[in-house]
């Protein structure tokens, strides 16, 4: 399958454009990373590809239809907050049912323990909430996995286990995979595939047929 | 003398169970860790290691329902509830991890010039936004104008400009920007180098790395090492606890190495026996029953019975 964004602009109210043009394409199988200085719109433009916000100008498309509005979305994002990621008033437990109902190997491959399923939120650390966002959002039906520096405030260990977890997922399922992160060892470790949100931002970075 | 000397410090919670029912949790046992004048210790460790609550119990703002044990010295004096209220935003400065700390209703730059206690306050803060790469405009924003990389700025301006002896920094640089990371650290380097004490509590190794000259590695409440930042090199061969290794190797330039099941356990809160117990390559029967008690090893502290 293809992700493409082709020719996506975005920008806040009336401020001055966030970038324009943005034209990338990713397929099931890559990891690709992408880089950028913070505020370019990198996170933004995540949103667009996962059909979070909609597009000012351009369009997102996969297999060349656009996203579906409905049902399970088969672009997931991860974003880096997981606390601004889930409905406080939502006990875990239905929190990670919202889409699908994760499988037990699923849920022991993450280290989810059972018992925080019945806990707020607010009583789960952020690395516990991040691991129920992305056992969330890893039904069989997702194509695409967008992590949003989805373990930048993850201690080593957590942050290694959990993209063991995710990337033998993706290999074994054939999903495309793009990693937004500062930490260019992260990106250099997994990605098959670099880009430079400023070039592509600006139309110079080629899509890759 | 140690500016910051913290013996065998704990840190226990009291909750309502079911109905009436009481139960106590252990987050912290058995702590110790000194800083000296002009020396930046690093505290690294996953979350809920107890990271938080060891710079809570210094700063004297645990809740209500926390105890606390042991003894903590500041220059040589205990560091009592009265003292600390006194020294508290004067000689020992905080940088707390949440960006929520800030005033919602004050503009930030009168945040900053409220913690200013020799000098001209605009002019000191101004510095500070300066050396922070905060444009001269952040200062009339309110704090809910501010990113969350921006606010972290103006909580790490409130503590530098106080001018404090001992400056306690609890996650001060997540949501910066890597060339923004650097800058604060480095500041950090130069007030250490004109004497500030500094611990700065982090989850990024690699920061802690950068800037400090020794590292306590915490797991499950207490520190399992004390190394020297030198120490974390190659494959981690001079590191003296198992977890410090693998923390070392875990990160993506030195391997990704994930280790066995128990490395990254949260505190248990039956306190017995080696909480890296379990997953630990070199653990044998006596580490599941007794916990080891820390003792000196090259020029260092470690928590193990196998370490040499």
């Amino acid at each position: 399958m293809r992700l493409e964004a082709r020719n996506v602009s975005k920008r806040y109210a009336r401020e001055a454009w966030l970038f324009r043009q943005a034209s990338a394409a990713f397929r099931t199988g890559d990891t690709v990373g992408l880089l950028g200085p913070s505020g370019c719109g990198k996170s933004t433009f995540c949103r667009l590809l996962a059909g979070y916000d909609a597009c000012d100008e351009g369009e997102v498309l996969l297999d060349g239809a656009t996203l579906p509005t409905s049902g399970y979305r088969p672009v997931q994002l991860i974003f880096q907050h997981p606390e601004r990621a889930v409905n406080p008033r939502w006990k875990a437990g239905a929190i990670i049912s919202e889409g699908w109902r994760p499988d037990e190997a699923l849920l022991d491959s993450l280290e989810i323990r059972r018992e925080w399923l019945k806990r707020w939120p607010s009583e789960l650390s952020g690395g516990e909430l991040q691991r129920l966002c992305i056992a969330r959002a890893l039904a069989p039906q997702t194509r695409f996995f967008i992590a949003d520096e989805m373990t930048t405030m993850l201690d080593a260990i957590t942050q290694a286990r959990i993209w063991r977890t995710v990337l033998d997922l993706a290999q074994s399922r054939g999903m495309g995979m793009l990693v937004v992160s500062h930490d260019r060892h992260l990106i250099d470790r997994i990605c098959t595939r670099v880009i430079d949100f400023r070039e592509l931002a600006y139309g110079r970075h080629a899509v890759e047929e | 003398m140690p500016l910051l000397e913290v013996k065998e410090l704990s840190v226990t919670f009291t909750q309502y169970d079911r109905g009436l029912r009481r139960k106590k949790a252990t987050a912290i046992q058995d702590l110790s860790l000194s800083v000296e004048r002009g020396e930046i210790v690093a505290v690294v460790g996953a979350s809920g290691s107890g990271k938080s609550l060891l710079a809570h119990a210094i700063l004297g703002i645990l809740p209500r329902n926390a105890s606390v044990g042991g003894q903590m010295a500041f220059d040589g004096q205990p560091l009592t509830a009265s003292r600390i209220r006194q020294l508290r935003g004067k000689r020992i400065a905080f940088v707390p991890q949440s960006v929520q700390s800030l005033d919602p209703l004050m503009r930030v730059g009168r945040q900053v010039r409220q913690a200013v206690r020799a000098g001209d306050p605009a002019e000191e803060q101004r510095m500070a936004f300066a050396r922070y790469g905060l444009a001269p405009l952040t200062e009339r924003r309110y704090p809910f104008q501010l990113s969350g990389g921006m606010a972290r700025r103006v909580l790490v301006s409130i503590a530098t400009v106080s001018g404090a002896e001992l400056i306690v920094a609890d996650e001060p640089t997540p949501g910066m920007d890597p060339a923004v990371v650097q800058e604060t650290l480095r500041a950090f380097k130069t007030f250490a180098e004109n004497g500030t004490a500094i611990v700065f509590i982090t989850h990024d190794l690699e920061a802690a790395l950068a800037i400090a000259d020794k590292v306590a590695v915490f797991h499950a409440g207490t520190s399992l090492e004390v190394a020297r930042a030198a120490d974390f090199e190659g494959a981690g061969d001079r590191l003296r606890h198992p977890y410090s290794r693998a923390l070392w190797r875990a990160l993506p330039q030195n391997g990704f190495a994930v280790p066995d099941l128990g490395a990254n356990e949260p505190l248990s809160r039956s306190a017995v026996g080696c909480s890296h117990a379990r997953g630990c390559a070199l653990a044998t029967i006596e580490c599941a029953k007794t916990a080891p008690k820390p003792r000196e090893l090259r020029d260092g502290m470690v928590r193990c019975y196998h370490a040499t």
